[in-house]
């Protein structure tokens, strides 16, 4: 398995109270986001396990697309990958930042 | 078709326990948070789950405190691995200490082969613990509608539950239809004629012949209403209800032993139009079934 | 003196030569390779019913059994390369030249072929293309075609799976050539007549139904929110903006989507009567909730669909159907039908390059044209309006004044920016250029040009390209919707927020929907269950699909 680690800044702010939230299944073409709070507001931690090798870049680039465009801040995240799409990916970081935003069940 | 209706055939493992809980009762043991994961899939470059695809935990059904369980259909095919197979193990432990009844939500192939090993022991493990459990008076639920069915080590621990519910597409079996292809050849068993295999394994047929004993509509609000009968069923196990097994199943197969399709059997048990079964819809199906059908209350 | 009679004269000699291995026009089953053999002569022109469903498969094998030293060097023109019979004839030098549009189950293999010089390749055309030569330099001197049934005339009823039949059997039988027709039975009455009995001159009995390929069933269950997400772009940023009433969906599980969310999300939108009502389209079982719900006037088919045979003879109010009660289909007149009758054509493809080029070769294999490019392009034969056409014209041109200005068809590509095994949608050279030099041909094959295709739509948004006005907007627009992909990364951020202001580029939010809100309970059925119990129990899904 090929492990990448994010540390960037992340402007805007996530909201609520939750403290984990996870989407997602790991299958074949999908992945399982785990969402729970870090400690800077306004930095986002991310950790990928795939087993598809090399695709640093492309991670990146999602990476990049997900904390500029979304309440990412003060949130550490964890994904199981399954070998799935980058606009999956896109869809699963914003699906768990929309459920931890939830009030509390 | 209404949007209205939740399809437990859609539905992942924690959808599923959402819908059967009183709604914010479900309190999760061994969470993903714990990141319990499998420690031999990463050997195989294959990706773990947090949860080890297997949700438990406690909550509450209607007010009646439960022990509940959930399996991933979709990862692994929903099969036992080491902590996969433990979490359960443990669950129905804590049900016995408890005298908590426990729900299970099975969508399962068996066990894994890449821990075929830890995976078999937990089966057995599980099948001691559901037996111990019922012997104290505890009631083991077992639900199937799931892709995976309930097939292997799932398929014999579903036959230790106390009661079974399950839908049209649900399936349960041990050995899965394309073994018994490639076991038996082709003539014997078309692995990919579907409707075959739904006829000889699927929901509809374990009914009728006693495999299952409540058949709802594939709807998680129908499951969660059948787990709620159950459990105002009572569930003893002893001497006295295994011996009503073996002799059920004795009678069973020497009254449908020769039957060459499930539509023989069907025909047997008093059906006049056992072709139109498959395409009949759940409500006029369970209405025929609960005419009909073998059942096997006080051998359960 | 000239001779006025010959190819008349060589349809009798085939006949007298065919006579003694049948009876009447019935040929004796058992003898059907030394009947080939005797009607057939070397480096005949042969149509066999490869069309994309059915298949003259027991012709095919007779075909394929005969031997080389007798009937070598046959010119093959066909609609589909299907069967593995429809290759093996190369190999062993029955056939040596091959004219034909589609080849997707055998795409592998024919590249193999191809690239081995096994196959000397005329042209690969379209549909309605190969048809058009059937009557001009294409004509068959025999053709091998499939039908249900025959009575003792020969008439033949070929039912829901018509296909390419009426087309093959006008240009042979009345071009002079030999008809010879696979059927299932022979009956004393027939349902009805599709193919009257003086057009053809022997008949098989196969003792079986052809084969048929189920080729439309996409099973809802395999949808994904990505695809949900674009079909729904498609519905708020095209079909209503453009009002679009005539179009012809290609199949794909994007298109299949939008057919799923037209009682849904169309609904909500108020669109019911005001798009998709009349359909140049194969028998989609994904389209039975929408027809169901009353949104279809009519759909004419290009084939038909295993299973859905009962539904569509339950539905005649909205399909074409004969006095028999079951559907009458014409590849030929549907594919003129998506040409000039529609106002859209929207589908899937491969791989699109920076200009908006769109292509399904790729380096191993070769899948054809089939009927794509006919509904994907700018029928500038048109003459008569119509709303969306001519607001795709003033787009496009708006500086002509408007009695000059020609509409334009819309043609739409749709997919996800990663499609299959993850590979992208967007690329810089499309392989169907390396395909061209391998080959040494003349064309590198193109499914739709970029000067037809009028919007691409992806996850990440629509681009319409009716609104570039030079080469570089258009590379932007592209790049602009091509996601995460290299081509996408590679984009020039200010230009294609220009653009976006611009209206050339819409994203979701623009539209105003939440790629969130993409889920499967949008759609109007989720299983191929669902399906089946939308038309009442008509739709009998094939065995693959039942989960019950």
């Amino acid at each position: 398995m090929e492990i990448l680690h994010f540390d960037i800044a992340a402007p805007i702010a996530a909201a609520g109270t939750r403290k984990m939230a996870l989407v997602g299944v790991v299958a074949s073409g999908n992945l399982e986001v785990l969402v729970e709070r870090g400690d800077a507001p306004d930095r986002c931690a991310i950790e990928i396990s795939t087993a598809a090798h090399g695709f640093r870049d492309l991670w990146d680039a999602v990476v990049a697309d997900f904390v500029g465009r979304r309440a990412a801040g003060g949130l550490r995240i964890a994904i199981n990958d399954g070998g799935a799409r980058p606009d999956t990916v896109s869809l699963r970081l914003a699906q768990g930042v929309r459920m931890i935003e939830e009030p509390e069940a | 078709m209404s949007n209205f209706r939740q399809s437990w055939y859609e539905a992942g493992a924690r959808e599923r326990i959402a819908a059967l809980v009183d709604t914010g009762s479900f309190a999760e043991f061994v969470g993903p948070e714990q990141r319990e994961t499998s420690p031999h899939l990463g050997i195989f470059d294959l990706p773990a789950q947090f949860d080890d695809g297997i949700v438990v935990g406690s909550a509450t059904l209607d007010g009646a405190p439960v022990l509940i369980a959930a399996q991933e259909g979709r990862f692994m095919g929903g099969a036992f691995g080491e902590v996969h197979g433990a979490k359960l193990t443990g669950l129905l432990h804590a049900a016995k200490a408890l005298g908590r009844d426990v729900v299970i939500a099975f969508d399962t192939g068996g066990v894994r082969l890449q821990e075929a090993n830890a995976g078999e022991i937990a089966i057995a493990e599980i099948m001691r613990a559901v037996a111990e459990a019922r012997v104290a008076g505890v009631r083991v639920i077992g639900m199937i509608g799931g892709r995976a069915g309930c097939y292997g080590g799932g398929g014999l621990i579903a036959g230790c539950c106390s009661t079974l519910i399950v839908s049209e597409q649900g399936r349960i079996s041990v050995t899965g239809p394309e073994v018994i292809e490639t076991n038996m050849g082709v003539e014997e068993f078309d692995s990919r004629d579907r409707a075959l295999v739904w006829r000889t394994m699927g929901g509809k047929h374990r009914t009728l012949i006693g495999g299952a004993d409540v058949f709802v509509e594939d709807d998680a609000a129908a499951f969660r209403g059948a787990a709620r009968a159950a459990l105002a069923r009572p569930a003893k196990l002893d001497l006295d209800t295994l011996a009503a097994e073996q002799a059920r199943l004795e009678r069973r197969i020497a009254r449908f032993g020769d039957a060459a399709d499930a539509t023989d059997i069907w025909r047997a048990l008093g059906i006049d139009d056992p072709k139109a079964i498959p395409d009949m819809p759940a409500t006029a199906f369970a209405t025929l079934a609960a005419q009909y059908r073998e059942s096997a209350d006080d051998a359960r | 003196m000239r001779q006025w009679n010959t190819r008349k004269a060589l349809r009798e000699e085939r006949i007298a030569a065919g006579a003694g291995f049948a009876t009447g026009k019935l040929v004796r089953p058992e003898t059907l390779v030394d009947f080939l053999e005797a009607v057939l002569r070397p480096g005949d022109r042969v149509c066999l019913e490869g069309d994309n469903q059915k298949q003259a498969d027991v012709l095919a094998k007779g075909l394929a059994a005969m031997n080389p030293a007798r009937i070598h060097d046959l010119h093959m023109v066909q609609s589909g390369v299907v069967l593995p019979e429809h290759l093996d004839v190369f190999d062993s030098g029955i056939a040596k030249r091959l004219d034909f549009s589609y080849s997707g189950p055998q795409s592998a293999r024919i590249a193999k072929m191809l690239f081995g010089g096994k196959i000397e390749l005329g042209a690969i055309h379209t549909y309605l293309e190969l048809f058009a030569r059937y009557f001009v330099d294409l004509t068959p001197q025999v053709a091998l075609i499939a039908a249900v049934s025959a009575d003792r005339h020969g008439n033949l009823y070929t039912g829901p799976n018509t296909e390419d039949t009426p087309t093959v059997v006008e240009a042979t039988s009345f071009g002079s050539g030999l008809v010879i027709a696979q059927v299932g039975e022979i009956v004393d009455t027939l349902p009805r007549v599709d193919i009257p009995g003086d057009q053809v001159h022997f008949v098989l009995d196969a003792g079986k139904p052809f084969y048929v390929e189920p080729l439309f069933t996409r099973d809802p269950a395999a949808m994904t929110e990505t695809q949900i997400l674009t079909a729904m772009l498609a519905i708020k940023g095209l079909y209503q903006p453009y009002g679009v009433r005539r179009l012809n969906h290609g199949i794909g599980f994007n298109t299949a989507a939008i057919e799923l969310l037209l009682p849904t999300y169309g609904e909500k939108l108020g669109l019911k009567g005001k798009i998709c009502t009349h359909w140049a389209l194969n028998p989609h079982p994904t389209l039975i909730p929408a027809i169901e719900a009353g949104w279809v006037e009519q759909v004419h088919c290009f084939g038909s669909e295993v299973g859905m045979e009962d539904y569509l003879a339950a539905r005649p109010d909205i399909f074409f159907t004969g006095p028999d009660g079951s559907l009458r289909s014409n590849r030929a007149f549907s594919q003129t039908a998506g040409l000039y009758a529609c106002d859209m054509f929207i589908g899937s493809t491969l791989q699109i390059d920076l200009a908006g080029h769109s292509s399904t070769i790729t380096a191993n294999r070769i899948a054809g044209f089939g009927g794509a490019p006919n509904m994907g392009s700018d029928a500038r034969g048109r003459r008569h309006p119509s709303a969306p056409w001519l607001q795709a014209g003033a787009e496009a041109d708006p500086d002509t004044a408007a009695p000059l200005r020609r509409g334009r068809k819309l043609v739409v590509q749709i997919g996800e920016t990663f499609g299959e095994g993850n590979a992208p949608l967007f690329v810089e050279t499309l392989g169907a250029l390396e395909l061209a030099e391998k080959l040494d041909l003349d064309l590198a094959p193109i499914m739709v040009y970029a000067d037809d295709t009028t919007h691409i739509v992806t996850e990440e948004g629509i681009a319409n390209l009716l609104l570039c006005r030079t080469a570089d907007e258009r590379e932007q627009a592209i790049r602009g919707v091509a996601g995460f992909t290299e081509i996408g990364r590679g984009r020039d951020k200010a230009m294609v927020e220009r653009l976006r202001e611009r209206k050339i580029i819409q994203r979701p939010e623009d539209l105003g929907i939440d790629p969130l809100d993409a889920n499967r309970n949008m759609l109007a059925a989720r299983s191929i269950k669902d399906l089946m119990l939308a038309s009442g129990g008509l739709y009998r899904p094939p065995s693959r699909f039942r989960n019950w």
